[in-house]
């Protein structure tokens, strides 16, 4: 059985989606939902393992050889992140159960575990896949279940920043759609291993090129890359707490995986990078996105909204450290992948604390949450300290490699940048601190108890990672070394 | 109106391509099934735009700057029809040659859809699982299922008087159902397969649902069933993909399903289009009938 693996890691959430709808009970439907994740999480690592100890595992599905069938090929790439979203995605389901009683009437329970399922089996797809179009069948998936999931929202304006979600999702997919049909057009295979060995020779074709703009700047809307991330705020802001801690630890990442699979190993760094000038591109939109992002950020009053921004000016490091173009750029990049989503995971669960006891996140709304819930706003002190990057958290640890990334490259000025992008970081942080510790609640709203456990727990758990890793970095640097190299990536 | 003109010539434009299955889906769902559900929006909001005095010259340039650089790069394209062209040289080569030995299927369209890149068609089945289930969700149908009785329905009110669409429609519809599952059945050897004929058998369901109201066909098949269904064809499709994997071999392996591997994929590939079909039409009907009710609600309303 253990030869299956790669696709059960899919199908097992994929098959629990109608299963849940036949089940129909809400807490059992919950108790399903949040074991076929762990069990995803359980294949994900022993496939890392796998992978660690035998290399690429190639699984054809239907025993028809790649390019005539599809294949899965794990890598460690697929592997790591395959262990980052089935991880969180566990780990928030958790708490999936006291959070959506608060804020979703009972009759879409059931139809919110179906939805996160195939929102989450859409993800793992999309990573575990061999085949080009195939992606584009499992983003269908996972978007038009996140488009649903972010309409859930009490607030009427759920409804809108779905739709503007939707919008641009479908543009995105399309812009994808045309680059997979161009590379079909001018390769014949969908294959990615197969389309790596023929693309090469195509270089020079206006086509290719053509085919590799599209894809990119459709792979950029989805990840909400700057000046392409508009849809993304108030889709964080108006969802169901625990559908914006989900997507917002894993959907950009998955987007991000999407765009490092085609540039690494699909076109390759030469096409990418030498032939064309993404990266100066990506170095160019990063820096102004961690910048704008993180400014805009210190002047948003709903907490909620300020860490999407937040997350914008995240991705926008990710994308820096990979316009970096060496290896501690992209090792950069891979670790903040992982850190971020560890840290957005964690801090957007918190948030869902507040709001089941509080009922809003507004920043006036926090005034002296600091001493009625010490833990939940502990959980946010933390893992601010981690988004700004100090030491001992695992934020720390990428910012650090960002920082000998670019000294690396002799780019003194965007040294200089990410530093600044730190301390913008510390102030809305910073200002969330300010009201919830050092006002008091004038209103005299003294009934504001503690979070329950079952929030917590799921809280600290991710909290607890931000500083084992931030500790004991150990796993993380070695598997994201080892992903550079498979992704040849300069030593 | 227009789109629906459109959708037409697309489906003709996709038989001049000799993309016959891709013609009867789009024929079936464009031109049929979105018409109506655009009529129902249309119906609920009012058909006309609020005045917004933004002038959308930025997005005209960046649309303008898009359908250039498209065009800029298909310049350069293989020309249409070439046998010289890279997609008529490698995978493609092989599904004409070798598909009907290895498959023993005549539509080579049915072979390469559901045996050997069956599973993109399972996560397409997924999709349209997924948009259902989307639907649903947020048209938030569920609660005034009980209540719908007291709901006079709007759509057919007026259809009711018109006693020449009644008894056509009725004559129509048993032979709409049986094309339905001509086409079902038939797809491994003409055009056709589980989207084309569930589209289809919806819309015969569409069709009476429109002339005698939703409470008739409610009647007939009530909406916990249909969700019920939607779920069983996605599980159909899985499930058979399953069972090669307790022996030993791949997801979507149809050959371990008979002792003939030629009879086991005939088998697999008749239950997976079974299944796409399940889904596919209560899918449809689920999409229709949450707009239908909005419909009505509004319809109460004023």
């Amino acid at each position: 059985m253990s030869s299956q693996l790669p696709i059960l890691q899919v199908i097992i959430p994929l098959i629990s989606a109608p299963l849940c709808l036949i089940i129909s009970r809400p807490k059992l439907v919950w108790l399903f939902t949040l074991i076929a994740s762990t069990i995803s999480f359980i294949i994900s690592i022993i496939l890392i393992h796998q992978v660690m100890q035998s290399g690429t595992i190639i699984y054809s599905l239907g025993d028809w050889e790649a390019p005539i069938g599809i294949e899965y090929r794990i890598d460690y790439l697929n592997a790591y992140l395959l262990l980052i979203v089935t991880g969180i995605s566990s780990i928030i389901l958790l708490s999936a159960h006291t959070s959506i009683t608060a804020e979703l009437s009972h009759n879409k329970y059931v139809l919110f575990y179906v939805l996160f399922l195939l929102c989450l089996s859409g993800m793992l797809g999309i990573i575990a896949t061999g085949d080009a179009f195939n992606v584009f069948v499992f983003l269908e998936i996972a978007s038009l279940s996140s488009y649903s999931l972010i309409a859930l929202g009490k607030d009427r304006r759920a409804l809108t920043a779905a739709l503007r979600y939707l919008l641009v999702g479908t543009l995105g997919a399309t812009f994808i759609l045309i680059g997979i049909g161009l590379m079909y057009m001018m390769t014949g295979t969908l294959n990615m291993h197969d389309l790596s060995e023929r693309l090469p020779n195509l270089s020079e074709s206006r086509t290719l090129i053509i085919a590799f703009s599209f894809f990119t700047v459709g792979v950029c809307l989805k990840l909400a890359l700057f000046p392409l991330h508009w849809w993304l705020p108030n889709a964080y802001a108006y969802a169901p707490s625990v559908v914006s801690a989900f997507l917002a630890a894993t959907a950009t990442k998955v987007a991000i995986y999407i765009l490092l699979r085609f540039i690494f190993t699909v076109f390759g760094i030469e096409f990418s990078f030498s032939i064309l000038p993404l990266q100066k591109i990506l170095l160019a939109l990063g820096l102004v996105g961690i910048l704008t992002a993180s400014t805009i950020a210190i002047y948003q009053n709903n907490v909620k909204q300020l860490f999407a921004y937040s997350s914008i000016s995240q991705i926008a490091y990710i994308i820096l450290a990979l316009g970096m173009n060496n290896s501690t750029g992209l090792v950069a990049a891979l670790l903040h992948l992982f850190n971020h989503a560890l840290m957005k995971g964690a801090l957007f669960l918190a948030l869902s604390a507040v709001m089941y006891r509080v009922g809003s996140t507004q920043l006036t709304d926090f005034s002296g949450l600091g001493k009625s819930m010490p833990w939940t706003m502990a959980a946010i002190v933390i893992g601010g300290l981690s988004l700004i990057g100090i030491p001992l958290t695992v934020g720390f640890i990428s910012k650090w490699y960002m920082l000998i990334a670019s000294l690396e490259n002799n780019l003194w000025p965007v040294t200089v940048l990410i530093l600044l992008g730190s301390i913008l970081t510390g102030i809305y942080v910073w200002r969330i601190v300010e009201t919830a510790y050092f006002t008091t609640n004038k209103t005299g709203l003294n009934h504001i108890k503690e979070a329950p456990f079952s929030l917590l727990l799921p809280t600290w758990l991710l909290i607890l990672a931000n500083l084992y890793f931030g500790i004991n970095p150990r796993f993380t640097i070695t598997i994201t070394k080892l992903t550079a190299q498979s992704l040849g990536a300069m030593p | 109106m227009l789109l629906n003109i459109y959708s037409l010539l697309s489906a003709c434009f996709f038989v001049l391509m000799d993309a016959v299955d891709v013609a009867f889906t789009e024929a079936a769902v464009g031109v049929g099934v979105s018409t109506i559900l655009l009529l129902s929006t249309l119906t609920i909001t009012g058909s006309f735009e609020k005045n917004k005095r933004i002038k959308p010259i930025l997005t005209f340039v960046i649309v303008i700057i898009s359908g250039f650089l498209l065009i800029y790069g298909t310049l350069q394209m293989p020309p249409f029809g070439s046998s010289d062209a890279p997609i008529h040289q490698h995978v493609a080569t092989y599904y004409i040659e070798e598909s009907y030995t290895e498959t023993g299927i005549p539509n080579i369209v049915t072979s390469v859809l559901a045996n050997y890149r069956g599973y993109d068609t399972l996560g397409e089945l997924f999709v349209i699982f997924a948009a259902g289930i989307g639907v649903i969700t947020l048209l938030d149908v569920n609660t005034n299922i009980k209540n719908l009785s007291m709901f006079k329905n709007d759509l057919s009110k007026s259809l009711i008087q018109n006693h020449i669409l009644r008894v056509i429609s009725k004559m129509l519809i048993p032979f709409i159902l049986l094309f339905a599952l001509y086409v079902q059945f038939h797809g491994d050897f003409g055009p056709g397969g589980g989207f084309q004929g569930g589209v289809i058998f919806a819309s015969a369901f569409i069709l009476y649902t429109m002339l005698f109201g939703l409470k008739a066909s409610q009647k007939l098949i009530s909406q916990s069933w249909l969700e019920f269904f939607s779920a069983l064809g996605v599980l159909l499709y899985t499930c058979i993909g399953m069972i090669p994997l307790f022996t030993g071999k791949s997801f979507l392996n149809y050959k371990v399903l008979a002792q003939d591997p030629l009879q086991g994929q005939h088998l697999g590939v008749l239950i997976v289009e079974l299944g796409v079909g399940i889904t596919v039409f209560s899918i449809i009907l689920l999409i229709f009938i949450a707009f239908t009710k909005q419909v009505s609600i509004i319809g109460e309303g004023k």
